[in-house]
């Protein structure tokens, strides 16, 4: 087994342990859409309409309060060291975490989203592009995050400070998945444009915040 | 620890390190000024000096992990060809463990074995190496001190690498703990390893070098 696929298995090992991340952020993201559709009230057709848009939001703001986790543990207990030493270069050290975190937060967010969909009154045919929307974009949301985690590591409470550098970012993939889901759903021709920006918005991450993160845990292991 | 033992968990090297001129600063105040070592395969050093003199400074220094002002640090083999990554040959073991709390002993320990490409009966030999057996299953979060420094040390036999960097191995280590560490790293040098110890104990290894590291000067 490679260096890379061991950090993988133990991010993930560690994620669904008792105190692990990923159940966190699905239950955070269970609350989001729960509030969203209380504070909308009985209006049933309002709820379905906005449902995709607050999948996405919920997705999107589940993703955020996991990210502080990313790289700080690892500093906190000295294994950032440890992994940043191995014979790999660390950009692809920093995908392999970007995808853990993906496996252990993204990917149980796509899972559970068909589950609150129910909740939100999602018309039937706006499962399918809702889902590959996310499917698409959150792989990118995790690589952004991923960045940010390792440009904070080393500051004490960031996760505020991760939000504001992260938002910004995380814009296009919003727009583009909300978009895709609603143009699936009406049977917009839109959609596959918005999922083909979307899949460019992910696959320019993939490509620039291994590098970025690399270079951020570099100067943070000073 | 009989021969078979450690033989099992201590494999050859035959690497030299050397600094030439090194200067390193931490938070804009130079720490380490010039300093030059030259370490042979199968020597030991063992870094003394007051806190702040740089000792946990140089050790990331040789390990890659610190950016160097000016100098060089150079590792090459006995056949004269360099190693470019300090990576690959040097495990740095600093004061933390870096143990993950929610994982058992055994977890950990086959974790590293994953991340070094290590063969797996590595495992059990360097557990065994430190007496860690009876813990094997135990969540490594629940370990006292100087058991979780047992485990954290163990990662060096797993690493394989030729130069050892440790920082403060027997701060926390009772008497027979620190024998089985100092005898490991005996082993390691007998077989052309290098071992450079931070200490502030008083530590006898045999035929080590002292290296004495002043608060910002010159060894």
């Amino acid at each position: 087994m490679s260096a890379l696929s061991a950090i993988i298995l133990r991010d993930l090992q560690l994620a669904f342990r008792a105190g692990g991340g990923s159940f966190q952020a699905v239950g955070f993201f269970s609350i989001v859409c729960v509030l969203f559709t209380l504070a909308v009230g009985p209006d049933i057709a309002l709820i379905t309409e906005i449902a995709g848009p607050v999948l996405w939001t919920g997705a999107l703001l589940a993703t955020l309060i996991s990210l502080d986790q990313i790289y700080r543990a690892d500093r906190e207990d000295g294994s950032l060291d440890v992994i940043a030493a191995t014979s790999e270069e660390l950009a692809l050290t920093a995908a392999a975490k970007a995808a853990a975190h993906w496996l252990s937060t993204g990917l149980p967010l796509i899972l559970a989203t068909p589950l609150l969909a129910i909740l939100l009154n999602l018309t039937a045919d706006a499962y399918f592009p809702l889902l590959m929307s996310l499917l698409i974009g959150t792989p990118g949301l995790s690589l952004i995050g991923s960045f940010a985690a390792a440009l904070t590591v080393s500051l004490p409470r960031a996760s505020l400070l991760i939000s504001i550098i992260v938002s910004p970012l995380y814009i296009p993939i919003l727009i583009f998945g909300a978009g895709a889901a609603s143009a699936g759903a009406a049977g917009d021709p839109q959609f596959a444009a918005n999922l083909k920006l979307l899949g460019a918005a992910t696959l320019f991450a993939a490509v620039t915040a291994p590098l970025a993160s690399a270079v951020a845990l570099r100067s943070n292991l000073d | 620890m009989n021969e078979t033992d450690s033989a099992s968990v201590i494999s050859a090297h035959d690497c030299r390190l050397s600094a030439k001129g090194l200067s390193i600063s931490r938070g804009g105040a130079r720490i380490i000024n010039g300093i030059s070592l030259t370490l042979e395969p199968g020597e030991t050093a063992i870094l003394r000096g007051p806190n702040g003199a740089g000792k946990t400074t140089l050790l990331r220094a040789f390990a890659g992990l610190l950016r160097i002002d000016s100098g060089s640090i150079g590792i090459e083999r006995q056949d004269g060809s360099a190693v470019d990554d300090p990576f690959r040959a040097t495990i740095y073991c600093g004061p933390l463990n870096a143990v993950k709390a929610a994982l058992s002993v055994d977890e950990n320990l086959r974790f590293w074995a994953a991340l070094y490409n290590a063969p797996g009966d590595l495992v059990s030999n360097a557990r065994a190496a430190f007496r860690l057996d009876d813990y094997a299953r135990q969540s490594a979060g629940t370990l006292s001190t100087g058991l979780g420094r047992r485990l954290g040390l163990a990662r060096l036999l797993l690493a394989r690498k030729p130069i050892w960097l440790v920082d403060e191995p027997t701060a926390s280590l009772d008497v027979a703990s620190a024998a089985i560490f100092t005898s490991l790293a005996e082993r390691h040098c007998a077989v052309g390893g290098i071992a450079i110890i931070a200490t502030h104990d008083a530590f006898s290894l045999s035929g080590a070098r002292n290296i004495e590291l002043k608060t910002g000067s010159a060894a």
